[in-house]
Formats: C-alpha cells, structure tokens, sequence
C-alpha cells in the first residue's frame, strides 16, 4: 500500500502537473511505460472495485479511436476494408492517446478519488481558484443529491400514477413539467439557503480557513512528482 | 430591560394579499411561546418577519428594544436570534459538520480557533460530538436537525425561532433535542403540529388563524377514548 499525502492541495497539484506532463507525450513507448506505472500504482494504493469500473466507461470511449483514427489518419496502409485503408499512423495515434487518458484518468483516481468533493473547496481556495468559482463548485456539490433526490421522488410520484415514458407528446411535456417544476424548487431552495446564511450573519465574505503549512515531506511528495513530470517528458522528446 | 421581540401592528402581505394581520405580541426574555394554528396561517411568515426576512407592510417589529425597519438593523439583530428552518438541507450547506457549526461564529468574527472550539463544545452540549468530521450529506434527518441547531447555538443567541423543530426527527435525537432546548436559557418561538412537545416546552400559547393571533392555553386533561387496534397474530393462528 502506498500512503498518499493528506493535504488536499498536495494532491490537486501533484495530480495536476502529472496529468499535465502526461498529455504531452508523443511517442508509444513512454506513454506505455507510463501506462503500466500508473496501473501498478492504482494497484498499489488500492483504489476500489468501483474505480476499476469507472475505468472500462473510459475504456469503451477508447474503442471508438481505435475505429475511426485509422481510417482518417493518412499514413502507409496496413489494412483494407472495401474502399478504407486503415494507416498504420492511425493506429499509432489511437494507442498514444488511449495510454495518455487512461494514464491521466488512473492517476486522477488515485489522487482525487477517494476524496469527497466537498473536501475541495477549501483547498481550490488556497490555491487561489476564484473565490464565486469555489463557492459555486462546493455549493454544486452539496446541492446536487439533494436536487437529485428531489427529481427521484417526483420520478416515483409519476410512475405510482401509472406514467409510462414512450416517444410521444404526453411523455416529452411531462418530462418538460418535472424538469421546469426542479427548476423552480432549486431557485427556491436557492433563496432559503441564502436566508439561512443571512440568519447567521453572513454578509458576502465566506470565513474560510487558515490552511496549515505544508510539511517538509509533502514539499518532497510534490518535488518527487515534478521531477517524474520533466523525466517523463525528456524521454519523450529526447 | 426591553422585551426581546415585540411586535406591534404588524401587518405583512403578499402579492397583494395580507398574509399577517394585525399582529400584535411581545416575547419576555425567558418566555416559552408556542404558536399554533393550521397549515398556511401564516406561522412561518410570522418568524420570517420576526428574522427580517419579510418586511411588514405596517407596523413596527422591534428587536431589543431598537426598532428595526432596514436591512441593516435587522442584520444588527440577527447574530443574537438563532432561527430553526422548517428544512434542515436549507440551513446546511458546508461540506462537513464542524464547519457548519462554525460559520455562524465566524460571521460575527471569531477567529478560526475560536470558532471550531465552539462548535465542538456546542455539538459536546448535544451529545453528538461524535459527528463534527461527517459529510453532512450523508446524516441522517434526525442528526441534520440537531447539527442544524448546533450551528444557532453556536453564535449564543437570546432567542430562538423554531419552525417545525421535532420534523423528521427519530425519538432518540428528539430526546436529545428537547434535553437541549429545555437546558436553553434565553427566549423561544416555537412553532410546532406536535402537540406532546408543544406542552412540554412552552408557558404560554397564541394561535395563529386566518393571520390573526388569539391568546391561547395550554392544558392538559385525561381524555377517555376508545380506537381501532392492530395486533400480530401468535405464530399458527
């Protein structure tokens, strides 16, 4: 097992300047290369069953390179199939760019995935990110299952009276009075969140924390992965 | 020392409608009052105009002995009324426990320290420090309430306006909720359906009907009933 740094802003960084570094590359090998890394570091860590799953939607995604890339890169032909050629180039590209996101994708899990959303936004707010842009991110975040569970009820209200969703005008208005009746509830919501806030003596300034000094060995974590980043990098272009 | 609220004439509408009529009360500075009265009385707008969050359309609403007219004078108020929303997930928006609680300290500038050793003494006082890292998201209703609660008393208000405070609320956190609030020192609004902890919280009742406030009592008496039962069968009946 590998033991992460705590510190939120270690990780976002960390994960940012790998997944920088990553989507340069150009070549096969190291992009490969940096695929298996990243693989046995998931494994490693110990990311769960479900983040694994996630994985294969992005790897479906990547199916779909694989058939068109080669027949729209030009390049010398390996393969014809009625009136397309499929270019050896093509499949080079589609093979780079499946190892970068899948890289990129792993590496994101392993930083960001176990962490609950609503952790961020004091770290996005160290990190100077704009502070409406934070507030909008967190409040989302909280926001969403609520909405979500607001639209599974009305859902279910709808089916208990027998509401069936075909591909006619009964269905798309329906669908149009649940998604305009949401609208509504969260802008009302949206108004007594803010009353709520008032009542508490908000008054536009949100008090966010002082955030601790880094330590000396997550200074080191993030040295470790910029050096990874440049290696990574001259191997490419090298 | 002046009432903490009192309300003079207050008359509130909506889209042209009055909503309150004519309301005139004063709370006293450890009175219990219950408000009581149907669905869409107007109950909540009375807290509502109380919190200045509705302004009266006549009337005058005076908080502290200072009377408040502007949004400025009722922010001056606000920090010293802890007002108890009807929906928990209003009131809860921070990522976890802790810092919910602390936002209200943190408004009236406390430092950071101050704040955060509030909260846990607050949460402490409610048995349920056990909570202050949770995602508020995943507590249960009954939990949100009293978490919700936390977060008013962490600022020390003189007065609190409960709206529905025993709504989605297990016996287990009602008991704790009402150990706390019966432990409160300062003034109470409550409005509440539920009859058992309206008598066992306030001193003294007004109804609420058609947007006009009645003087009311609370008694107890022994009623003799009889009702529909259900009973499991023995096993093999």
């Amino acid at each position: 097992m590998i033991a992460l740094p705590g510190d939120m802003r270690v990780r976002l960084v960390t994960a940012l300047i790998l997944v920088v570094a990553i989507s340069q590359l150009q070549t096969i090998p190291v992009a490969a290369t940096v695929l298996a890394a990243a693989v046995t570091v998931a494994v490693m860590s110990g990311i769960g069953g479900k983040a694994w799953l996630r994985m294969l939607h992005v790897e479906t995604f990547m199916i779909l390179l694989f058939v068109t890339l080669p027949f729209t890169v030009p390049g010398r032909a390996v393969l014809t199939i009625g009136p397309f050629d499929a270019s050896a180039e093509g499949f080079t590209r589609a093979a780079v760019i499946a190892c970068k996101v899948s890289a990129s994708v792993l590496t994101i899990v392993v930083f960001l995935g176990s962490v609950e959303a609503m952790r961020l936004g004091a770290a996005l707010h160290s990190l100077r990110v704009p502070e409406p842009i934070v507030r909008l991110f967190v409040l989302t975040v909280r926001y969403l299952s609520v909405i979500g569970g607001e639209a599974r009820r009305l859902q279910e209200a709808m089916r208990a009276r027998a509401f069936r969703p075909g591909s006619n005008r009964h269905t798309w208005r329906s669908y149009g009075n649940l998604v305009g009746m949401l609208l509504v509830r969260a802008l009302d919501r949206a108004q007594r969140v803010e009353e709520a806030m008032l009542c508490r003596g908000f008054s536009g300034r949100f008090p966010w924390q002082k955030p601790p000094r880094l330590s000396r060995s997550e200074m080191g974590f993030m040295a470790l992965a910029t050096t990874a980043a440049v290696l990574i990098t001259a191997a490419d272009r090298l | 020392m002046s009432d903490p609220i009192s309300l003079s004439d207050v008359t509130v509408e909506r889209d042209g409608a009055a909503v309150l009529r004519d309301i005139s009360f004063a709370l006293g500075a450890s009175e219990r009052l219950a408000i009581v009265g149907p669905n869409g009385a107007g109950k909540t707008t009375l807290l509502r105009t109380i919190a200045g969050l509705e302004r009266a359309k006549a009337g005058r609403v005076t908080l502290f002995g200072k009377d408040c007219g502007s949004e400025a004078d009722f922010r001056m108020a606000r920090p010293r009324i802890g007002f108890l929303f009807q929906d928990s997930d209003d009131q809860l928006f921070c990522p976890t426990v802790a810092e919910d609680v602390a936002f209200g300290p943190l408004n009236t500038g406390c430092t950071s320290e101050e704040a955060f050793a509030r909260a846990s003494e607050v949460l402490g006082t409610l048995g349920i420090d056990h909570l202050g890292d949770r995602i508020i998201h995943k507590l249960s209703g009954g939990e949100k309430r009293l978490v919700c609660l936390a977060g008013l008393l962490a600022m020390r208000p003189d007065v609190l306006l409960l709206d529905e405070p025993t709504n989605g609320v297990d016996t287990e956190n009602g008991a704790r909720l009402r150990d706390r609030l019966r432990a409160f020192g300062g003034a109470m609004i409550l409005v509440s359906h539920d009859d058992g902890f309206v008598a066992d919280m306030a001193n003294r009742a007004l109804v609420l009907e058609g947007g006009r406030l009645r003087a009311a009592e609370i008694h107890e008496h022994p009623h003799m009933h009889s009702h529909a039962h259900v009973h499991t069968l023995p096993e093999g009946a």
